[in-house]
């Protein structure tokens, strides 16, 4: 199995304080990983070891193949979109991202290309100053898309967002990994890591305390296993998981009185707060 | 290598243009020097009096301010960091920067020039002698937007070393306790190499305008090295 990142027991201190104890983690080509935590976790700092910004204290990282502390030559292969945007104010959208086409040596094109694709044609003339907070972060992620790179860091892409533009940057998301990118997202949004990603990792205090696919981490703490049943009469019922429950649905089925049924396994969120007794802000 | 540099000079060309603050640096003493050679005429005053005074202030001003402005704002908004994330190495980028500001400040100084009335060998000693002294502001610039974390952080660190660097050179005409410290101010000696072009035949370069020269470009670059390995560009 090839992988695009690879974290062996990485380590890192500031100080007296130790901010990622040991984290062993393998992210396949071509998927969507998403590491979740609340503020302070250590996602961010996660994100910069990644992607060579800072050295790690201890371990090894590898991305694409190439050890972190020397990324020089996967550059080019990288994506990123970070907490703060880093868009040159006063230019244009268009001539923000016409300077990483410069940078990267692709063609000019792909500017056009990329503005339509993130809905931003029509104000390609605009400085980034006087874009919305939404679509500074469409602006944000297509650069991180320009040179259609094989791996992109996106670092809490749609906080502080409206649901509608988070929509629209999810969509985004999906395309490229469509196109074949492997895709590292930092939130906790958790409705959005288990829409989007195929696995996920919790962090918290600097140690990762699940990993998995959304839906396998959940089931895994269904530790009622029980059935929640809401009739079309407004009556609501919950049922053991069991063959005389079967029956029951059968019942109700029959009589074309049900309107939902669900199981109860817990929501990532739940999950999360049973492992670490703390909330995601 | 070559491509980076072009791309974050083209970057800083279009950035120019829109940002009023850094503009203003590059036009602001050619206009003035303009406007006062052409209105104020005093006899016994020597011809080009005005341009290179204020040619020794615009070397110590211009190019030292829009460097550290330049680095210190791209380090606070971030922008730096997505630079060398996307492969541009901090050698490229400051050479980018850097040769673009320094097109820039000649453009000014050969307003100056001929605002001096400078013409042929004359005016291209003038422009030789300026594009030294704005190298060495370019360092002096580049090494304190390297230690500023931020704007505010360079501003507080610029006004008194420009002060120093852009007057001295002015205020040593007045009084002599000044003009022996201005001695050691490399934007001095430019002032007095340029007050040597009216009479080109006795024009040259002293030992001790080498000395202070060089001395206040190997100090600036002591210092950028020691900022930059303290805690990098971005």
């Amino acid at each position: 199995m090839e992988y695009a990142i690879e974290m062996n027991h990485i380590v890192q201190r500031f100080a007296e304080k130790e901010v990622l104890r040991g984290i062993d983690l393998k992210i396949h080509k071509g998927e969507i990983f998403g590491l979740l935590g609340p503020s302070g976790a250590g996602k961010t700092t996660l994100i910069k070891i990644l992607t060579g910004q800072l050295d790690q204290t201890g371990g090894e990282a590898l991305l694409l193949g190439k050890n972190t502390r020397k990324l020089q030559e996967v550059h080019q292969r990288l994506g990123m979109m970070m907490d703060q945007f880093g868009l040159y104010e006063r230019l244009s959208c268009y001539d923000n991202l016409k300077l990483f086409t410069k940078i990267y040596d692709v063609e000019e094109k792909r500017v056009e290309k990329a503005l339509k694709k993130t809905g931003l044609f029509e104000d390609r003339k605009c400085p980034a100053m006087k874009l919305s907070k939404g679509m500074r972060s469409r602006l944000s992620l297509a650069r991180a898309f320009l040179a259609e790179p094989e791996v992109i860091f996106l670092d809490e892409p749609t906080t502080g967002l409206d649901p509608a533009t988070a929509a629209e940057i999810h969509k985004l998301i999906l395309e490229e990994q469509n196109r074949g990118a492997t895709v590292f997202l930092t939130t906790h949004n958790m409705e959005e890591a288990y829409k989007l990603c195929n696995h996920v990792a919790l962090l918290n205090e600097g140690s990762i305390v699940e990993y998995g696919e959304p839906e396998e981490v959940c089931r895994r703490y269904n530790h009622q296993k029980k059935l929640l049943i809401r009739l079309y009469d407004g009556k609501q019922l919950e049922l053991p998981n069991d063959r005389k429950a079967a029956e029951t649905v059968k019942e109700y089925l029959e009589e074309e009185r049900l309107e939902t049924i669900h199981s109860t396994e817990p929501s990532l969120e739940t999950v999360f707060m049973e492992l670490t007794g703390r909330r995601f802000e | 290598m070559i491509k980076h540099i072009a791309a974050v000079f083209w970057k800083q060309i279009k950035d120019t243009l829109k940002n009023k603050e850094t503009l203003i640096q590059f036009v602001m003493f050619p206009v003035m020097a303009m406007i006062m050679e052409k209105a104020i005429k005093v006899d016994g005053l020597p011809s080009g009096y005005f341009a290179n005074m204020f040619s020794a202030m615009y070397v110590g001003m211009a190019p030292l301010v829009s460097v550290a402005a330049v680095i210190a704002e791209e380090k606070e908004k971030n922008t730096l960091r997505v630079l060398m994330m996307s492969g541009v190495k901090p050698v490229e980028y400051l050479l980018g920067v850097g040769s673009y500001i320094w097109f820039a400040c000649i453009a000014g100084a050969l307003v100056l020039g001929m605002a001096g009335n400078y013409r042929g060998k004359g005016l291209a000693v003038f422009l030789g002698v300026m594009a030294v002294g704005i190298l060495t502001s370019l360092l002096i610039g580049a090494a304190i937007g390297t230690l500023s974390r931020n704007q505010m952080m360079a501003t507080s660190l610029m006004v008194p070393v420009m002060l120093i660097f852009a007057f001295l050179p002015m205020l040593a005409n007045f009084n002599e306790t000044i003009k022996k410290a201005a001695r050691f101010a490399y934007s001095q000696q430019v002032g007095v190499l340029l007050g040597q072009i009216g009479t080109l035949d006795r024009f040259h370069v002293s030992f001790e305008n080498t000395m202070v020269i060089g001395m206040n470009m190997i100090i600036a670059l002591l210092v950028f090295r020691y900022a930059y390995r303290r805690s990098g560009l971005a």
